[in-house]
């Protein structure tokens, strides 16, 4: 994981330069942010000439899902005082995998902070890397870093819509991926990312919820954690709908 | 944008991402139980990841564009269809832009 981890955050670093911000900036989103997927789309929306507010904005939609996984790790962490923020900066894909992986609370513990620990150095180092080897480079264009810019988006959305039961996910993709290409010519830069959200947002109150099982759709990926999906931060924890086998019709 | 700009761009949205998180471990469980909310949220996600790679890969500015990125992507695709590791795909598609760029095309 560690290996993965790395190689995922040279990309961030790389692609973060190349977007235009400095190597302190790209320092100081993985140090403070700490989310691969926010990260790569502030930088990819302040890259592609959008504004401020909607780089903020899009990075704190990405970001919700971390919010979602704070309820599934804090009983096992119970973290009080000073220890509470630094388990919520640690609250990623990750972490919460492997936590919510263990039968034992005890071991779900252990996991939880020597992987969000590890992630963290890991993700923090090779960023920097990232980034040096990024500003060596130059013009991204010439060496396609563009070109990685998108693929890095694939790469990280390539999970949610393949496998079994992703049908509405992938619904959702193309109609995103169509209400953002309709709108460019017409808004400023950045707002079509939002608009396809909306798209998202329709959908989940539109479709089925799924039928009661005893369990809500978050635990499961309490059931589903499986390790070697757990490689980078924001990429890889099995979606709810994905796996509820009760999910998609 | 200038530098001071997305310095404070940055940190605002570091905050907005700390915050949720953070919100996670202070919120009753019941509140983001409700599967409808893990749905959504799950869904939104799949839709901005999909809306950035489209804008990445076949727009500029305001202009919808067919350059070296698309056949870059289909590489990336391929890949990891092929279930190769992020940095192989994030690697392949950099090369095959980069070739065919050098080889003439915009």
């Amino acid at each position: 994981m560690s290996v993965a981890t790395g190689l995922y955050g040279v990309s961030f670093g790389a692609l973060s330069v190349a977007a235009g911000l400095s190597i302190p900036q790209t320092v100081a989103l993985s140090l403070l942010m700490f989310s691969g997927g926010s990260q790569f789309a502030f930088v990819g929306v302040l890259g592609a000439g959008g504004a401020a507010g909607a780089a903020v904005a899009t990075a704190g939609l990405l970001g919700v899902r971390n919010g979602l996984y704070g309820p599934q790790v804090a009983p096992l962490l119970r973290a009080r005082g000073w220890r509470r923020p630094l388990a919520a900066q640690l609250t990623i894909d990750e972490s919460t995998a492997v936590a919510t992986a263990q039968r034992d609370p005890a071991v779900g513990w252990v996991g939880f902070w020597w992987t969000g620990v590890g992630v963290f150095v890991m993700w923090n180092l090779f960023t920097l890397a990232g980034a040096l080897v990024g500003d060596a480079l130059g013009d991204p264009r010439r060496y396609g870093l563009d070109a990685a810019a998108a693929a890095a988006f694939l790469a990280l959305v390539w999970p949610r819509v393949t496998g079994p039961g992703s049908r509405v996910a992938q619904v959702v993709a193309a109609g995103a991926v169509l209400v953002a290409l309709a709108v460019t010519p017409f808004v400023p830069a950045g707002i079509p990312v939002l608009l396809a959200a909306v798209v998202a947002i329709v959908a989940g109150f539109l479709v089925r919820p799924p039928a009661p099982t005893g369990h809500d759709g978050t635990d499961d990926a309490r059931s589903d954690a499986d390790l070697p999906d757990a490689d980078h931060p924001d990429a890889d924890l099995p979606d709810a709908d994905r796996l509820d086998p009760e999910g998609s019709p | 944008m200038s530098d001071a700009v997305t310095w404070v761009a940055l940190l605002v949205a570091c905050a907005v991402c700390f915050a949720l998180k953070l919100a996670g471990h202070l919120v009753p469980e019941h509140w983001l139980a409700k599967p409808r909310v893990a749905r959504t949220a799950a869904l939104v996600t799949v839709a901005l990841l999909s809306a950035l790679v489209a804008v990445q890969a076949a727009t500029t500015g305001r202009a919808l564009v067919a350059d070296a990125r698309l056949p870059a992507l289909a590489v990336a695709a391929v890949a990891l269809a092929l279930r190769a590791p992020f940095v192989v795909v994030v690697v392949l598609a950099a090369v095959t832009a980069a070739v065919l760029r050098a080889m003439g095309m915009p």
